[in-house]
């Protein structure tokens, strides 16, 4: 009953921060917003069992990824973005189509039965503790997706400097034109 | 018990909102959020199915996803940093320069 309650609360939560992100004018208010959700999250991780993956969640996305956003969110210029318009032209096709892709998935659901279970029971995982059980399977069914996976995220922090990285001559040029660091943004 | 399917419902319902603000707004950062939430409603999925399941690839998976959307934000967000440095623009529909 209790459980029932709690997912009800995030549950509700994530939905109205959802929308709320999505409609917020404010870009810093959308970043603010997904913020929440992350930790009603992370919640839901703990009400099943995922400990490890509940601590992850707030570690890695409330507390890199979305300071990451926030950084770059240094380039719109709020004043001109709270005035200007927030969404496409045509945004009554795209409201369309994802509220057909909700009601596809809706329908789809159905159908859905759950599979034959596997070895890792609630109380195993209570005995090991979570962060072994998951350490045990990382570490041997899933070590090559892991090295693939630390590859993959050296190879995306090096591209991601070079992408950002400015050059020299482009440095020059910017301070001749004057309009000097890239943190006033806006168009021009 | 909570049956599964509320958190299929749920992960659903965040799906269609991370869709919905994706192909909405014109901001490219927040679009790049958008797709956060879509991938948050994909980790859920995978964390519910491996707690019914009483199975741990699920949770693997997820731990996999989440490293894959650090490296999707460091990326995408070097990318709008060139881009802005280019075109002085963050908005999708000013980015027309291809359309000749």
């Amino acid at each position: 009953m209790l459980s029932k309650f709690i997912f009800l609360y995030c549950a509700l939560v994530i939905v109205i921060t959802g929308i709320l992100a999505v409609r917020f004018r404010n870009p810093v208010h959308s970043v603010l917003a997904v913020l929440v959700l992350f930790f009603h999250m992370a919640g839901l991780y703990l009400l099943l069992n995922a400990e490890f993956l509940a601590a992850i969640q707030i570690i890695v996305y409330a507390g890199a990824i979305l300071v990451l956003y926030l950084f770059v969110l240094f380039l719109v210029n709020i004043r001109q973005e709270i005035k200007t318009e927030r969404f496409v032209a045509n945004h009554n096709i795209s409201k369309f189509i994802s509220f057909l892709v909700f009601l596809i998935l809706i329908a789809v659901t159905q159908s859905f039965r759950l599979g034959t279970p596997g070895k890792w029971t609630t109380d195993a995982i209570r005995q090991a503790t979570h962060t072994k059980a998951l350490g045990i399977e990382i570490f041997t069914s899933y070590i090559l997706p892991f090295e693939i996976i630390a590859l993959i995220l050296l190879v995306a922090v090096v591209g991601g400097i070079l992408l950002a990285k400015q050059d020299k001559q482009e440095v020059v040029m910017a301070q001749k034109e004057g309009s000097g660091s890239l943190t006033r943004g806006g168009k021009k | 018990m909570i049956p599964v399917t509320w958190y299929l419902a749920l992960s659903i319902i965040l799906f269609s909102i991370g869709m919905y603000g994706f192909l909405t707004r014109r901001n490219v950062i927040i679009m790049f959020l958008c797709i956060e939430l879509m991938l948050n409603a994909a980790n859920l999925n995978f964390v519910a199915f491996s707690h019914y399941l009483t199975d741990l690839h699920g949770q693997v998976m997820t731990f996999f996803i989440i490293a894959v959307a650090a490296a999707e934000a460091a990326i995408g967000l070097g990318i709008v940093l060139a881009l802005f440095r280019n075109r002085r623009t963050v908005y999708s529909d000013e980015i027309n320069q291809l359309r000749g």
